[in-house]
């Protein structure tokens, strides 16, 4: 795959032959599963599988969450307490679903940065981050809407306000919102679609990350240094890569490991923290909380979202120029939903032929300002808009859109890239000799 | 590599930086609970006195929705015995579909709803109130103190300072922890507002936090057994990380032969 030439499976026994006839069902695996990959993967590089496991526990603990949970505004408060008190085991699953979204969030993030800094997202890999991206926002539909689920205090406000942002599209806002809550405001209607939809969209998701994988496949993972896997030869590529199974999944395993201990910490000992005490209070249509506040993933476009209030210059000349019809709200709107569709056109924004920021001395000083930047907007995201935090935020965002705007382009004209090494063999060779520089390639093979 | 801890040190802040409360409010003076840290447990004598303290005051006018009275048997709970749990249960009446009338209730109803209708049930109160916030919306008090939801009630049943006014017909007494600093709750405790059989000590400290407790174990009841689920997962996790460790080292180290020392 990948164009890589590598080792394809032989059926060899008759029944094989005949079931490859008929199915190549195991050679398709065995292709998928034995992958040339290169051998300078870092540790940035586990978060792939991270996620699959993410997706596989959400699905799973999901579905039996849902044997004991009622969809319906009187009775779905209850039910998750009756989850938490009389259902066997009911309360760690319960936990390790609602802090399973946030670890799969902190696994995405991971993976997107690292794609950014090592240039994952260019030609010829594409496809697969436009998919990557889709994925991205399909998981934040879907966090959100079990987020409503419990029908806490949180949960009803927090879709109060979300979904507000669509009644701010001139002209068909209103209809659409209604349209989306299947009334007037959020009421029992909301809450069983929202139901049915964040049952449905992670088997869409599913669906997706195969095509996300499959696509990779295709054009063969980045690695660390961007440098292309030698395709000439067998022999060739056989020095830049390994085998995905068994070199990369037990690697893989590894570090999995590691995480979910990490997690189980989280789980056991604090599985509250990153949730907000108002949605153990039941919703209330009557009282509004003193603060709303969403996860904590999605606070860096929240803070983009509130960034443009009617005061900012760029915001007030908008709506004069077209009339009042994109207000602040509109405005703010298309920034979070802009924020994210700059980060899905990275690829023809970058104008470098240098794929991985590794040889881009300036590149990297603009990439960790970007995930400063990324923090310090999470942070204002959840403090009360007013002092200093709504100017942070506009200073955030603006900086968040001049990167991918501004900066990704000029960058490839005006930075003078370092040295690449020839090969990946050379740079995993000159990780192990501990020399900076690439070395060649061993002069001898030592006695087995 | 140096990218790489970086990276790994980003996404643990991510972690971190959850929980973030809003609007600074005050934080309340903390209390060395028997619940605290991985390691803590609920300590079952001052479970059953802060039952007795909600029993005698706070029922009057606050209930506990969500909480089975079975559980009130539960080893990891107050942990009265099964006579006790069916003796308490008949103090409340519920109201019986099956019968059209009300009946003593059994260990398998659940505790009664409030009797006032602007008093909360208080069955999740001490997970929906944190005590802990800060600094700068960083949660990083809440990450060594945890959120603070039974110090917050805690120091609420302290926090009264004597002084009341009218507002609206209703009367509102000034606490110094609530949001607004006027509560519409009357203060409830006044410190020897009952007697302990184990001969606890019984001033307005001691019995906030005894009932205080006995709230968290109501919100939280299986503490226990989710702390215990999670030490067994991290020790066996942890183990499993070296064995993947040490054989991925093996697996590697042939071809990383090659290239070493050159």
């Amino acid at each position: 795959m990948g164009g890589i030439p590598h080792d394809h499976y032989e059926p060899k026994a008759a029944w094989e032959k005949g079931l490859a006839k008929r199915l190549p069902i195991v050679g398709l695996m065995y292709d998928t599963l034995m992958i040339p990959t290169p051998k300078n993967l870092n540790w940035m590089w586990i978060w792939g599988i991270v996620l699959t496991f993410c997706l596989a526990l959400q699905i799973i603990t999901g579905i039996v969450l849902v044997m004991h949970y009622t969809p319906h505004v009187d009775l779905a408060f209850a039910s998750v307490e009756h989850i938490m008190r009389n259902v066997n085991g009911g309360a760690m699953l319960r936990y390790i679903h609602m802090n399973g979204a946030s670890l799969f969030f902190v696994a995405v993030y991971a993976h997107i940065f690292r794609g950014l800094y090592y240039g994952s997202y260019k030609a010829p890999r594409e496809v697969t981050w436009i998919i990557g991206m889709i994925i991205y926002l399909l998981m934040m539909a879907t966090a959100f809407m079990g987020y409503v689920l419990p029908w806490g205090q949180m949960s009803f406000w927090g879709a109060t306000v979300i979904t507000g942002l669509f009644g701010a599209i001139p002209f068909v806002g209103e209809t659409l919102q209604t349209w989306l809550l299947g009334g007037p405001a959020v009421d029992n209607a909301t809450l069983t679609r929202f139901f049915s939809l964040h049952y449905l969209l992670p088997f869409v998701i599913a669906g997706l990350v195969i095509v996300h994988i499959w696509a990779f496949h295709t054009t063969g993972n980045n690695n660390p240094t961007g440098v292309e896997v030698r395709r000439t030869s067998k022999e060739e590529a056989e020095k830049d890569t390994l085998p995905f199974w068994p070199y990369f999944v037990i690697k893989d395993l590894f570090a999995l490991a590691i995480i979910i201990a990490v997690f189980f910490a989280i789980v056991g000992f604090m599985p509250n923290y990153l949730g907000h005490p108002d949605n153990y209070v039941e919703a209330n249509a009557l009282v509004t909380p003193s603060h709303i506040v969403p996860e904590w993933y999605f606070l860096p476009f929240y803070a983009i979202l509130r960034a443009f209030t009617p005061d900012v210059w760029v915001v007030a000349a908008t709506t004069w120029i077209t009339g009042g019809i994109i207000d602040a709200a509109f405005f703010g709107v298309l920034a979070m939903f802009g924020a994210i569709a700059v980060m899905a056109l990275a690829p023809w924004l970058d104008t470098s032929s240098v794929r991985s920021g590794r040889y881009r001395p300036m590149f990297k000083w603009w990439f960790w300002l970007l995930v400063v930047d990324f923090f310090i907007l999470m942070w204002v995201g959840a403090r009360p808009a007013e002092g200093i935090y709504p100017m942070i935020s506009l200073i955030g965002t603006t900086y968040w859109f001049a990167y991918f705007l501004v900066i990704l382009p000029l960058l490839g004209v005006i930075e003078k890239p370092l040295a690449q090494p020839a090969t990946i063999e050379e740079d995993f060779a000159a990780s192990l000799s501990g020399k900076a520089g690439g070395t060649t390639a061993p002069s001898a093979q030592p006695a087995e | 590599m140096l990218k790489t801890l970086a990276v790994s040190a980003v996404a643990a802040f991510a972690l971190a930086t959850g929980a973030f409360a809003a609007g600074e409010a005050k934080n309340v003076p903390n209390v060395d609970f028997s619940f605290d840290g991985p390691f803590g447990s609920f300590d079952q004598n001052q479970l059953q006195r802060g039952l007795q303290v909600y029993t005698e005051i706070c029922a009057a006018c606050h209930g506990l929705q969500y909480v089975p009275l079975r559980t009130l048997g539960d080893a990891n709970g107050p942990d009265l015995p099964n006579d006790q749990v069916r003796a308490y249960a008949e103090f409340y009446e519920v109201y019986d579909e099956g019968i059209d009338d009300f009946r003593p209730a059994t260990p398998n109803d659940h505790f009664p709803q409030s009797n006032l209708e602007n008093a909360p049930d208080l069955s999740l109160m001490a997970k929906a109130r944190a005590g802990f916030h800060g600094p700068y919306g960083l949660g990083i008090n809440q990450l060594f103190n945890g959120i603070g939801g039974p110090e917050y009630i805690v120091a609420l049943l302290n926090g009264y300072t004597g002084e009341e006014k009218e507002e609206a017909g209703a009367i509102l007494y000034e606490n110094t922890y609530y949001p607004g600093g006027w509560i519409a709750m009357a203060p409830p405790l006044y410190g020897d507002d009952t007697e302990f059989a184990d001969g606890a000590p019984t001033d307005l400290q001691s019995i906030s936090e005894d009932v205080s407790a006995f709230l968290m174990w109501t919100a939280e009841p299986k503490m226990m057994a989710r702390k215990q689920a999670g030490f067994v997962g991290v020790i066996f996790l942890t183990i499993l990380s070296v064995l993947l460790y040490l054989t991925n080292k093996r697996l590697w180290a042939p071809d990383k032969a090659r290239y070493k020392n050159k």
